[in-house]
């Protein structure tokens, strides 16, 4: 300890490149709060000329950003790339195309700089992996606190689109409900940088600071329907639980450092690897908090309770990255801290995961019956896609964790998907979400109905939807170890899934609308959000095998403290 | 899926089979981008796509070379997700062939002779997507893919059933979804085990080729016994055999008629020729090991469907009992195991979607016309409706197995298989075809003889485009019946090749051969579908041919 303040120890390598991923989200935020506080109000005529320009430059960020991300001689890139007249060409169009894009999508200016900044995120990203992650391997951020390997950057990416397509989601939501303004993307996109962070981490200490960093911004997002009592509530129950939860994790944290004598992840799997501990009833206790922490998260049963009550309370957007963005981090968090660090105690917390699994697949899948809102159905279905996560996380093994990677992407749309259909049926105020209000939706808009259909058909795993192969790898990973009868557990529970699911979709078709049903308006944005969603949770459905090499390509490994 | 065809191998000049499958499914697509002004178009097109289809099915049963039925022939290869060892394999052999031909026969058919009540936009893309999945489940030669199109023909029919369906569709529809969906979650863990468990077993990389998995036997005893079982339980719902077999009435009697059709007529099927393909392929010795049991619950289903079907006091549901009996001789003959019953047992696949398709056909016209299905409301129709009474009348003998139909051949010799390895099971079943007759000439009775009242009386007979209808289902009946020699010499081959398979991998196997180890020609065969002996019930028949 008293090493670290002799002034000959050499500074942290930040390794600029491999952090501009999560940079960008961070960076982007701050940027965004300075910019709506020096400009609170922006004159109509400029806010109307700033969107096609923020489009335009959104592409030059991408091309620049992603062309920095993980090069070491990111000038000569850009100089050939400038150099050459039919790139600058095409790269002209681009630009036209994007500001033209984002002016038909009628953009709010917050809404797009947001989109921007998680766009950049998303091209930065695809930069490490494919300039360094897949020549070099994972590689160490900031002093090795931080490690950028596979697993982290699809974690990334996957937080990345979330916010793309969530502040597709709220352009035309906050419009509505009277909240415009720069707050909840400020507040998304610090909550996304903290899940990179998360992904990333390689201390326990810095998971923790993520963590928290995550989980404040997305309670303030759930409170943040000022006339909605439900959206207040909502806020301070995840408040407080979430609160507990940290306290666990912390304690955990704690505990653990107790028992190997280090937060360093990679101290402590190389520990764990060398030495058999004698006494390890402080590691035990120290995983258990870290498990009941991370639990918290991720919405298992029997630490689930606050997820249907925040869901139904929460805007409808924000719950569409809750159970995205901050689901992923939460996972990854967990397959970083057990299935890698403590693989060498496999043995001990896998039972404990192996109940968990079963029990939030049994609670989420029986409790979503016998609800009558449809976003409560879909917060206790989101509860059991947790366990069927949970089923690839307790296979302990590379191809758990591919499999996990997998489910995490998939849906990660799927429910951005779902909750935006949701978002728009809804209506003013979030009132429309009962099951009675999706009654007779393939009559009064077919095209929403048949979205809301594909996004629950492929949440309830039928094929030729992405859905279906998240299940197929997860199962598969679980019958690879050996567990037989949490795969059998698993799919029987999708079973009774699926039959929430056909209430939904019977309520849309056979249902009739009432006669002084509102109309449902479409925005542009939250359009092409679904659209998009749609695309691809059918054609990772059809074509899966790149999404599964990049899965595979993306085991997490610990970046050695250099 | 357009890159998957372009990478097909180059064995074959064009890709026949995955253009079976991905026709019907661009049709469907195509449907949903078909404008909404123009409602006649819709059945156009969708017969148009399934008419190619049908014409492309065609030319393969023309080209199948049946001197290598054993084989798998058309087959149609390329990379689906590479990192599991997942392919999209497509293949026939004898076995599938007929099915293949009798789905896409089937299709065109339905959708000429049922107009869509409503939104026939949404109808015909669901049929369309229907077909694509049932010839996928048909052809498929990988275990990803077979489940993929297994589990696909469900939204589909949801649909149809929930939407275009009667009564309580909502509840028909949803019954029929989660009973398959349960059955399909074991099987999905069942091939899961079987690919990573044959990997671990010979240290070769994963992989859900079908042909691959079944030549290499890999799986311990026990393992293989547990994972057969996965399957069957997803097939016994499918097919369905008692006790798992209470989603059909309701789905039939709620579902619209084409519904009724494609389900009786091909979706049945998917767990027969599951249980066959995937289960004695597969799991030879398994299914051995599981012979007698399954023997024993197709019995149960044969007479606990017959007895249903007696007190049905609707026509619909009535015939959807007939097909829980019907269902359970394919299943006596195919666990028989021998070549009689595994020939029977396909025989029948077809000929129950021949016959059974057919009848749902005429009691949907029935209804169109009478707005009932109830016996008793119905009655006497044989005199406003001479034609439609013997259409009926011949498609109802034929169901019932009358010789010189085809229901005959298929059922006799299911029996005859049967009779030879499990004896008393088969004497039971026996009575089966007895009851078969009761119900069904009954019915016939009460709906079509007696004075017709009221609006019986005006019943209107078959027009002339519901004949042309029936036309093809005739010429199969009476082909089927007379000479059925064409249809299993394209069988027997790969038949015997199961059999052999299954000689193979099993020690003590001794197969229990009708006529004691003289295996019945095609030949004889030829002859047996001419008897003209109507009173010849089948105990007198299996005297003849355990004689013969």
């Amino acid at each position: 300890m008293i090493a670290q303040l002799d002034s000959t120890v050499a500074r942290p390598e930040i390794t600029w490149d491999g952090l501009l991923p999560i940079l960008t989200l961070g960076v982007g935020a701050l940027l965004l709060v300075l910019f709506r506080s020096l400009m609170k109000q922006l004159p109509k005529a400029a806010a109307d000329q700033a969107v096609p320009v923020i489009g335009g430059v959104t592409v030059i960020a991408m091309w620049v950003v992603g062309g920095f991300a993980g090069t070491d001689v990111p000038l000569a890139g850009l100089r050939d790339g400038l150099g050459d007249p039919v790139f600058f060409l095409g790269l002209l169009i681009m630009v036209g195309l994007g500001g033209w894009f984002a002016q038909y999508l009628r953009l709010s200016v917050d809404a797009a700089l947001t989109v921007m900044i998680g766009l950049t995120s998303l091209a930065a990203t695809w930069g490490v992996w494919t300039d360094r992650y897949e020549i070099d391997g994972a590689f160490g951020l900031v002093g090795d606190q931080l490690g950028a390997d596979g697993f982290s950057l699809v974690i990334t990416g996957v937080i990345a689109s979330a916010i793309v397509l969530v502040a597709l989601l709220l352009d035309d939501y906050l419009e509505r409900e009277g909240m415009a303004g720069a707050d909840m993307y400020v507040l998304m996109l610090f909550s996304g940088a903290g899940g990179a962070v998360m992904a990333s981490a390689n201390d326990l200490i810095v998971l923790f600071l993520a963590l928290e960093t995550l989980s404040i911004a997305v309670y303030v997002m759930a409170a943040m329907h000022m006339r909605r009592s439900e959206s207040q509530e909502a806020g301070l129950k995840y408040f407080v639980l979430g609160a507990f939860s940290s306290a666990f994790l912390l304690y955990g944290i704690a505990l653990t450092y107790g028992a190997v004598g280090s937060t360093n992840l990679i101290v402590i799997a190389d520990f764990l690897e060398q030495n058999r501990l004698v006494e390890d009833g402080l590691l035990m206790a120290g995983m258990a908090m870290l498990l009941v922490g991370l639990g918290f998260k991720v919405a298992a049963a029997p630490f689930h309770a606050w997820t249907p009550d925040v869901y139904q309370g929460a805007p409808t957007p924000v719950v569409a990255f809750m159970a995205s963005a901050v689901k992923a981090a939460g996972f990854a968090a967990l397959v970083r801290v057990f299935v890698t660090t403590f693989a060498d105690h496999a043995d001990d917390w896998q039972p404990a995961v192996y109940a968990l699994a079963i029990l939030t697949l049994v609670v989420g899948s029986f409790m979503a019956i016998v609800q009558r809102d449809a976003k409560r159905m879909l917060a206790y279905s989101s509860i059991s896609h947790a366990g069927f996560i949970l089923v690839g996380v307790q296979a302990a093994s590379n191809e758990g964790v591919s499999s996990v990677l997998f489910y995490a992407v998939a849906y990660t749309f799927l429910v951005i998907g779902s909750f935006g259909v949701l978002s728009i049926v809804s209506g003013e105020g979030d009132r429309g979400t009962s099951l009675d209000h999706l009654d007779g939706l393939s009559t009064r808009r077919p095209a929403l109905a048949l979205a809301l259909t594909v996004f629950l058909l492929a949440q309830a795993g039928v094929p030729l939807t992405s859905g279906f192969v998240a299940k197929f790898a997860v199962i598969g990973a679980a019958v690879e170890a050996r567990s037989y009868w949490l795969a059998i557990a698993a799919m029987v529970t999708a079973v009774v899934s699926a039959f929430l699911y056909l209430r939904i979709i019977l309520s849309m078709y056979l249902g009739q609308a009432e006669d002084d049903a509102p109309t449902i308006r479409v925005p542009r944005a939250a359009g092409l959000a679904i659209i998009v969603a749609l695309v691809i949770t059918v054609g990772f459905g059809l074509v899966p095998g790149e999404l599964d090499d990049i899965t595979r390509d993306a085991i997490p490994v610990l970046i050695a403290a250099g | 899926m357009s890159s998957l065809l372009a990478a097909s191998s180059a064995d074959v000049p064009f890709p026949i089979l995955s253009a079976l499958v991905v026709t019907p499914f661009l049709g469907a697509l195509l449907m949903l981008v078909l404008p909404n002004g123009r409602p006649e178009y819709f059945k156009q097109v969708a017969f148009l796509v399934s008419g190619a289809v049908a014409g492309m099915t065609a030319w393969v049963m023309v080209e199948f070379d049946k001197h290598t039925a054993d084989e798998f022939q058309f087959v149609d290869s390329a990379e689906w997700i590479a990192g599991l060892g997942i392919s999209w394999t497509l293949g026939l052999d004898g076995i599938s062939l007929w099915l293949v031909v009798l789905t896409a026969a089937l299709f065109p058919l339905t959708i000429l002779a049922i107009e869509a009540e409503h939104t026939p936009k949404a109808y015909y893309a669901w049929l369309l997507l229907l077909e694509a999945g049932v010839m996928g489940v048909f052809l498929a030669l990988d275990l990803f893919a077979f489940f993929v199109f297994f589990e696909i023909v469900l939204v589909p029919m949801y649909f149809l059933i929930g939407q275009w369906g009667h009564g309580a569709r909502a509840y028909a529809a949803t019954k029929f979804f989660v009973y398959t969906m349960f059955g399909s979650a074991f099987m999905l863990v069942g091939i899961l085990a079987t690919a990573f468990l044959t990997a671990a077993e010979t240290g070769n990389a994963v992989s859900f080729d079908l042909v691959y998995l079944a030549e290499e036997q890999a799986l311990a005893t026990t393992t293989a016994r547990w994972i057969f079982l996965s399957f069957a339980v997803a097939f016994a719902v499918k097919v369905p055999l008692f006790p798992v077999h209470t989603w059909l009435p309701d789905a039939h009697t709620n579902a619209p008629t084409a519904g009724s059709v494609i389900l009786a007529g091909v979706m049945l099927k998917l767990g027969t020729y599951g249980l066959l393909r995937f289960g004695i392929y597969l799991f030879p010795e398994a299914s051995v090991y599981f012979a007698p049991a399954l023997v024993a619950l197709g019995t149960i289903g044969i007479i606990y469907g017959a007895i249903a079907a007696t007190m049905q006091k609707d026509l619909k549901r009535l015939v959807a009992y007939s097909s829980v009996a019907h269902l359970g001789f394919i299943v006596i003959g195919t666990f028989a195991l021998n070549t009689e019953g595994l020939s029977g047992g396909l025989l029948q696949m077809v000929n129950h979607g021949i016959s059974t398709g057919a009848l749902f056909l005429l009691v949907g016209w029935i209804y169109d016309r009478r707005h009932t299905r109830l016996i008793a409301e119905l009655g006497g129709l044989q005199k406003p409706a001479p034609v439609f009474a013997a259409v009926f009348m011949v498609v109802m003998l034929s169901s019932v197995g009358l010789p010189g139909l085809n229901g005959f051949v298929g059922e006799f010799l299911a029996l005859l298989g049967a009779f030879a390895a499990h004896r008393w099971w088969a004497i039971v079943a026996a009575t089966g075809v007895v009851i078969a007759a009761l119900y069904l000439l009954w019915a016939y009775q009460r709906v079509f003889h007696g004075p017709a009242e009221g609006d019986n009386a005006e019943m209107k007979d078959l027009t002339w485009s519901e004949g042309a209808i029936m036309v093809p289902f005739l010429a199969a009946i009476f082909v089927m019946g007379l000479y059925p020699a064409p249809v299993l010499e394209r069988m027997e081959p790969a038949v015997d090749a199961l059999i052999e398979h299954i000689e193979g991998n099993v020690e003590d196997f001794d197969e229990a051969d009708a006529d004691q180890g003289e295996d019945l020609d095609v030949d004889d065969l030829k002859d047996l579908g001419k008897k003209k002996d109507s009173k010849a019930t089948d105990e007198s028949a299996l005297v003849e041919g355990g004689a013969g």
